[in-house]
């Protein structure tokens, strides 16, 4: 009983000092921030009925592939990533997935207003526009135009990506994961140019910032990081899921081996504990 | 020369080389432990096995890790975690053992103080048990640094700056320590020397003289009852197991400790395959950049009480300034602890329950301390720099009055 | 008593006995942190495309830390049917570039068309086979598979097996 009572005071100290080093400091630190907001419900709505028909000719026509390459239909990137690189300062994606990874409302928000979707605006303005100029529409009804071109390159995309091919076409425009040997192909000089410092490699982000930051994070930067120039890529919920598993892999791929060998190793040690108990037990009796 | 004769079997040759048989008798079934303990008197050989896991750990990391500023990190990071067979498991058992380990000397430590069993002749257990905990500091300290991270160098940064305080030679100090004007590459290789060789030895030295000093005022035990240990001992050898208030090292004192052990294991591995980040923090697997600070720094939970103790001055006294008196306090906070056997007046061996003062000293005293760690974390400002001065001096005066308060118990007694 | 203390030491050795289990199965983690790394095994695993080489070129590689000799053969060298390999209609030599004596890397000697070995005066022909000195066998061959006219150094293909079969045989 005295023993029991013994415990309770170790357990109360180091539960009372755990509690207040760890879940209370830590939410002092880090302040808990709004779930994840899958819907981009600060956007305005689009909902218009798109056809992917007429959103390839609108496509075509409104200069996207002065720019952007499609290379699933077979329309490679006019410029190499060099010299897009330093025309525009970044990269711009090839879009043959962006009908499946990209959320569609983002999408037409995206096109119609590139620094206003991606949260950019305090970076980007009149003075200082945003590499994407915004979408004024070919003359006829802009909001039936937009969800055309979401209509189109949701149409052209595939069924299923790799998590691999996720983050190359959300994420690699500005960060490496130099542990999976990803490396972002730009000019690091170009790059603290354009986007103020480099971005940081995301080898270990799994590690250093948790899922659950990422999460939050990916979804809205500017939650945790206001006045970051990252930009928010409007990745739907399951490719942005895709894309910390990705990150994951890169930094903790042997997360599985950890948790099956844990099971072991618990489930021996308290087998392990039971013996040593019915041993000491039997060795105590004969002095007491 | 001894006598030697033919051997009857491998274990009689051995010892009629080695004693054998006489080592294993005082060593073991014939080394004495009092029969009234609680499993706190386990917390000594649960240290030897958190020890030894640090070790046998420390070994592979040693394999793969590489002590250069440039590839410390991706040798702890990618190699190690990633690549080598169970690098992950190897790093993750050290780093939860270096934790453990501290919990499990600061309840070992806390409870040589409610016993009292510090003083009386066990003073120098007390004391080389202190040099321990300052050797353990300072190999977790050099240990910390190695993976190079964010936490890593600004820690490094942080505490080679504390010798700037030092006097005239202080700028000098740092820059002596450091081997460079800045935390870099030297600092790192000489943190690495420290760490996995030069303290190593220095703790298995110190922990044999503590073993050691333990051996002539013997174990203390719950009522800290004066044991005439060579009589029981008759009494144990002689049958009476029950009425002797001894029992041997091995196999009953061992047999309880090893089912303590074996609790403690079962936690200390839940925490290294699931429950890791209280010792592997985040902000460490960001690479060390000089010029970036993290926005919140803070060491390791088991120096937060005497880094609060550093920061819980926070305003200047006169002419002295805030850094200097913060200073002085974490120099008096980091020894104070080892002349505890002189600063207590009451010559008497009791638990803490049997010294009326004492008892609330004690307790003041570990709700001060846990108070301390707390703030020594949460980030300094407003009200928290009050709470952190307030502890501060009561964890000074504590001190300081400890000589009257064990006085006045031992004059109430009378 | 005498029932009480087997049962004790029953107790006691299953506990002794169990730890034991649980220290020999770390033992097994020890043993795979010391293997090579994923990395190192993969680099044991290289190709070389022979397609470029001339008659009577030779190459030298580094591969598992040793210098591999590919030497394509001329017309007048003399064929080696146990030691020669074929990509396409060329016939190469392959082999691992260190003495069978003791180790020294020989050097190709272009005018006499062998291999002479500094250190001790071994002397091989082109296709390895020792000519003089004190070389117990000829210049190993390396586990090769062959890919079209690409060789891949490391795995053991067919034709591998094939000379490996004739050298003991």
């Amino acid at each position: 009983m005295r023993e029991l009572k013994i415990l309770g005071v170790v357990v109360f100290f180091t539960v009372f000092t755990y509690i207040g080093v760890n879940t209370y400091a830590y939410s002092v630190m880090k302040p808990a921030v709004a779930p994840a907001d899958f819907q981009f419900k600060d956007l305005p709505r689009n909902d218009k009925i798109g056809d992917a028909s007429r959103g390839a000719e609108v496509f075509m026509n409104a200069g996207c592939i002065g720019c952007h390459g499609l290379e699933s239909q077979g329309i490679p990137a006019p410029m190499n990533d060099a010299d897009a690189a330093a025309s525009f300062g970044v990269v711009p994606p090839d879009l043959s997935n962006a009908g499946l990874i990209f959320d569609s409302h983002f999408l037409a928000a995206v096109i119609k207003n590139p620094a206003k979707a991606m949260l950019n605006d305090h970076k980007f303005n009149e003075s200082n526009p945003h590499p994407m100029p915004n979408f004024y529409g070919l003359g006829g009804d802009i909001d039936q135009e937009l969800a055309d071109i979401v209509a189109y390159l949701q149409s052209i995309a595939p069924e299923k990506v790799s998590d691999e091919q996720v983050y190359v076409d959300a994420c690699m425009q500005c960060h490496s994961i130099k542990y999976t040997g990803l490396m972002s192909n730009k000019d690091p000089i170009l790059m603290a140019k354009y986007m103020g410092s480099v971005p940081p490699d995301l080898s270990m982000f799994i590690r250093s910032r948790g899922a659950d930051y990422l999460e939050t994070f990916i979804n809205n930067p500017q939650k945790h990081l206001a006045g970051t120039a990252m930009p928010r890529v409007g990745l739907t919920q399951a490719a942005q899921e895709q894309v910390v598993a990705y990150i994951e892999y890169a930094g903790d791929r042997k997360k599985d081996e950890r948790e099956s060998l844990g099971i072991k190793v618990l489930g021996f040690m308290i087998i392990l504990t039971i013996l040593a108990y019915l041993w000491k037990v039997k060795i105590w009796r004969e002095v007491h | 020369m001894a006598q030697i004769k033919k051997a009857n079997g491998i274990g009689d040759w051995f010892d009629q080389r080695l004693a054998t048989k006489k080592l294993a008798k005082v060593m073991m079934t014939e080394y004495w432990i009092p029969k009234d303990i609680n499993f706190l008197w386990a917390m000594g050989v649960v240290l030897v096995v958190m020890f030894k896991l640090l070790i046998i750990s420390g070994i592979f990391l040693l394999m793969y890790y590489k002590p250069d500023a440039k590839l410390a990190f991706d040798s702890v990071n990618f190699t190690i975690m990633q690549e080598v067979e169970y690098g992950w498991l190897w790093r993750h058992i050290h780093a939860v053992a270096a934790s453990f380990a501290f919990l499990v000397i600061y309840i070992h430590m806390f409870t040589a103080i409610y016993y009292g069993s510090y003083k009386n002749g066990r003073e120098m257990i007390w004391i080389s048990g202190m040099i321990l905990f300052i050797l353990f500091s300072t190999t977790a300290f050099t240990g910390y640094v190695l993976p190079w991270g964010q936490m890593s160098f600004w820690a490094a940064q942080v505490i080679t700056n504390l010798f700037g305080g030092i006097p005239v030679v202080g700028d000098a100090v740092v820059t002596w320590i450091r081997g460079d004007f800045a935390v870099s590459d030297s600092t790192l290789t000489r943190f690495f020397m420290l760490h996995v060789f030069l303290l190593p030895l220095m703790i298995v030295f110190v922990i044999v003289i503590h073993f050691y000093s333990l051996r002539i005022p013997h174990v203390n035990n719950q009522e800290g009852a004066d044991i005439d240990f060579d009589a029981e001992a008759d009494k144990y050898l002689a049958g009476n197991k029950k009425e002797s208030k001894v029992v041997p090292f091995w196999p009953v004192f061992l047999a309880k400790d090893f089912y303590v052990v074996c609790v403690t294991l079962v936690i200390f591995f839940f925490c290294v395959f699931f429950f890791y980040d209280f010792s592997l923090p985040g902000v460490n697997f960001e690479p060390a950049n000089p010029m970036v600070t993290p926005k919140y720094i803070y060491p390791e939970w088991y120096f937060l009480w005497s880094y609060e103790v550093l920061r819980g001055f926070f305003f200047d006294i006169g002419p002295i300034k805030a850094m200097d008196i913060g200073l002085i306090a974490f120099a008096f906070a980091n020894v104070i602890f080892v002349i505890l056997p002189f600063l207590d007046r009451d010559p008497r061996v009791l638990p803490a329950h049997k010294r009326p003062r004492f008892k609330i000293w004690f307790w003041v005293l570990m709700f001060t301390m846990v108070i301390l760690t707390i703030y020594g974390k949460l980030p300094p400002k407003g009200i928290n720099n009050v709470i952190g001065f307030i502890a501060s001096m009561t964890f000074i005066t504590l001190f300081l009055i400890m000589p009257y308060i064990t006085k006045k118990d031992a004059k109430g007694a009378k | 008593m005498a029932e009480k203390k087997s049962r004790r030491d029953f107790l006691g050795m299953a506990f002794g006995g169990f730890a034991a289990v649980g220290g020999i199965m770390s033992l097994g983690a020890m043993k795979a942190s010391w293997d090579p790394l994923p990395s190192v095994q993969a680099a044991g695993f290289i190709t070389v495309d022979l397609s470029p080489m001339k008659d009577g070129e030779l190459q030298t590689i580094g591969w598992r830390g040793k210098p591999i000799f590919i030497l394509k053969k001329t017309a007048e060298m003399k064929k080696n049917d146990n030691r020669d390999v074929v990509v396409g209609n060329e016939e190469y030599a392959v082999m691992i570039g260190l003495c069978t004596h003791l180790g020294c890397i020989p050097s190709w000697k272009p005018a006499k068309k062998i291999f002479h070995c500094a250190c001790h005066g071994g002397d091989f022909d082109p296709s390895g086979t020792v000519l003089f000195g004190p070389p117990p066998r000829p210049l190993d061959i390396p586990p090769f598979s062959i890919d079209g006219t690409k060789l891949v150094l490391g795995e053991e293909g067919p034709e591998y097996k094939r000379l490996a079969a004739k050298a003991q045989g």
